[in-house]
């Protein structure tokens, strides 16, 4: 084996996933049918509210779970019947699972002990990857030693210095205080793009999902909603329940649509519009001005609540007979005062149509 | 001033009870017993003047008709069978102990119940219950003779073979119980990230299983193992006379033998060797890591 990981990774290998099912003793049904295309060297997230079947695919890919029906390659392999240990696929967990009872050298070198590596190589390979996540001062410490973070690098460190075909990735941060995530977000991607590893993240954090993917799928009820860029499913969610769970505010149900016009609880808009019969507005890109004018595009409303943010601020509005949410970026313009009319501009980037 | 004296006194009012009972009934029956196992032996067997260290020359076998080496035999035979019976515990409880938690919650309760339950019988009935069911003649000693396990007419009682049932029956709670509570604590995730990094199935065991279990395990080797070594009904009633262990030979220094100072001085021995099986087994601990949660 070549050493360790400097300017990228060996291989990358894809997954195919087909129509994966997995229903659970007691009858929850975990995943309904799962069909995915991960790419080789791919950031992808797996991302949906908790029970949504993630972790579930998670842990089939590593084989700690059994699949009640369809199939699993990875780099072209099926995996059917390949029990965990022959797996060239490490997992992150969410609780680090750190052995207590080994030290940190210990532990990133545990998956190369059990592979038979020589001492010497392990010592080395260990020691490199220590250095790459920063845990290269704390090889002789213990896991009770160590703090969140500094645990969360080792977990990572112990799944990477296997030179795994795909990492796998359990809420890795979901233990950790914001700015640490935030940080530590930055860093995962880095690593990632650096190494060119496929990794497959899950979370149920779509802030998180967004700053670090290629690409994710929006997991809900055991099936894959949409796949797509974070982009994509930010700005043209498919469904409700997405654009919910993407942190969209303004979701309407169509009332009415002529040739070029749709028409919804907050007025009329025109344009030429994709077929849906719901309409998401979304709220950072809704234009505030004071005064009313009745412009093409333009909505009448009137403030109820102004919530202050620092950098925005977001603005609860009654209009005709909705109540519509917009976030205003604070360039030093000043904020609508609770009972003041406004105008709302309606950008056609603004406008996105939901099937269901 | 006040202050200070009035929480001196509250200080002996705390742990004065506490002194009191452990001098009372640990320091002053432990100085007994040490001043007893040096005096001399008069003719009724009780302890007189003057000290002499001729119970010690007595039981390491040096008597009135040369040296024997029947006490030698008796402090090697309760090692032996303690260790055996108490290695036997831990290979039948740590099954039993995994299995039951693997049981749904209500269960395991009364699971757990089913394994203490024969210990709350009166020892002696459980022993007899044994020499029945061993006895020449019995099923189970007619089934060994068939197989050429035992003699014909002889039975599986009274033997060594006995003993270690009789103690293996006797602990087998004792082991349950800790390796019970350890392994309902057990944090399956290691064992999965062990699995995940390529460990098969015996070598994430040995990894992640056996080390989380291992405080349990220490804890119910040194309940099993130390009074196992001091056990004296069990090989008095299975062994009759051939397996005698520590106990039996203490026993019958204060009854019939009647000889206190050679009582005294193998009591004295017995803890000695307790204490001596306590250390290795608290370096072994320290070794495996598993320390900080055994209460020595």
């Amino acid at each position: 084996m070549p050493p360790l990981i400097a300017n990228g990774v060996r291989y990358a290998s894809a997954i195919a996933v087909r129509d994966l099912c997995r229903t659970f003793p007691g009858g929850v049904v975990a995943l309904d049918g799962v069909d995915l295309d991960i790419q080789a060297g791919e950031f992808f997230t797996l991302l949906g509210p908790s029970g949504c079947g993630k972790t579930t695919l998670l842990r089939i890919l590593a084989g700690l779970e059994y699949a009640d029906g369809g199939s699993v390659e990875i780099g072209g392999k099926s995996l059917e019947g390949v029990p965990p240990h022959r797996r060239s696929v490490n997992t992150v967990f969410q609780s680090y699972a750190l052995f207590p009872n080994r030290n940190v050298r210990e532990n990133i070198g545990f998956g190369l002990q059990m592979q038979g590596f020589k001492k010497p190589v392990i010592n080395e390979r260990v020691e490199a990857m220590a250095e790459l996540t920063r845990v290269h001062d704390l090889l002789e410490r213990r896991p009770e030693q160590l703090s969140g973070g500094q645990k969360q690098r080792v977990a990572l460190a112990r799944a990477l210095v296997n030179e795994p075909d795909v990492l796998l990735l359990d809420e890795p941060l979901s233990a950790l205080d914001a700015g640490l995530r935030a940080q530590l977000q930055v860093e995962l991607q880095r690593l990632q793009r650096r190494l060119g590893m496929t990794f497959v993240f899950v979370t149920h954090d779509q802030q998180e999902a967004m700053v670090m993917s290629h690409r994710m799928a929006i997991l809900h009820e055991g099936k894959v909603q949409q796949v797509g860029t974070p982009q994509a499913i930010y700005e043209k969610p498919a469904t409700r329940f997405i654009a919910r769970f993407m942190g969209h505010q303004n979701v309407f149900q169509v009332t009415a649509r002529g040739s070029d016009e749709i028409s919804a609880d907050f007025g009329c808009l025109n344009g030429s519009f994709a077929d849906g019969s719901y309409v998401l507005l979304r709220q950072e890109a809704l234009e505030l001005r004071a005064g009313v004018s009745h412009g093409n595009n333009q909505l009448q409303a009137k403030v109820d609540e102004c919530l202050y943010r620092g950098s925005v601020a977001e603005y609860r509005l009654i209009c005709g007979n909705a109540r519509l949410t917009a976030s205003c970026h604070n360039r030093g313009q000043g904020l609508f005062a609770p009972g003041e009319a406004v105008t709302i501009e309606v950008a056609p980037e603004a406008v996105a149509m939901l099937s269901g | 001033m006040q202050q200070v004296a009035k929480q001196s006194w509250q200080l002996v009012a705390m742990i004065g009870p506490g002194i009191l009972w452990i001098v009372l009934f640990l320091v002053l029956p432990s100085l007994f017993l040490i001043s007893i196992a040096f005096l001399s032996n008069d003719p009724y067997g009780l302890p007189v003047m003057p000290m002499t260290f001729q119970a010690f020359r007595e039981l390491a076998g040096f008597g009135l008709l040369g040296w024997s080496p029947a006490n030698i035999h008796t402090l090697w035979r309760s090692v032996w069978q303690a260790g055996f019976a108490t290695l036997l515990v831990i290979l039948i409880s740590y099954p039993i102990a995994y299995y039951i938690t693997t049981r749904p919650a209500h269960l395991r309760p009364l699971m757990l119940i089913l394994i203490v339950l024969p210990s709350w019988t009166n020892q002696v009935i459980r022993a007899v219950g044994w020499m029945n069911l061993f006895s020449p003649g019995t099923p189970l000693a007619n089934a060994a003779a068939a197989v050429g396990l035992s003699e014909p007419q002889m039975g599986l009682f009274p033997s060594q073979f006995a003993v270690v049932v009789g103690l293996v029956y006797n602990f087998l709670p004792f082991m349950v119980l800790p390796l019970y509570a350890a392994f309902e604590r057990l944090d399956h995730v290691q064992v999965e990230a062990a699995r995940d990094l390529f460990a098969n199935p015996l070598r994430a065991f040995f990894a992640a299983v056996l080390p989380q279990t291992l405080p349990g395990l220490l804890a119910g080797t040194v309940l099993v193992a130390v009074p196992a070594f001091g056990m004296f009904v069990i090989p008095e009633l299975l062994g009759a006379g051939r397996s005698t262990m520590v106990g039996n030979l203490v026993a019958r220094q204060f009854s019939d033998g009647a000889n206190w100072p050679l009582g005294a001085a193998a009591a004295l021995i017995m803890i000695l060797f307790t204490l001596l099986g306590l250390f290795v087994l608290k370096r072994a601990a320290r070794r495996l890591g598993g320390e900080r949660e055994m209460m020595l």
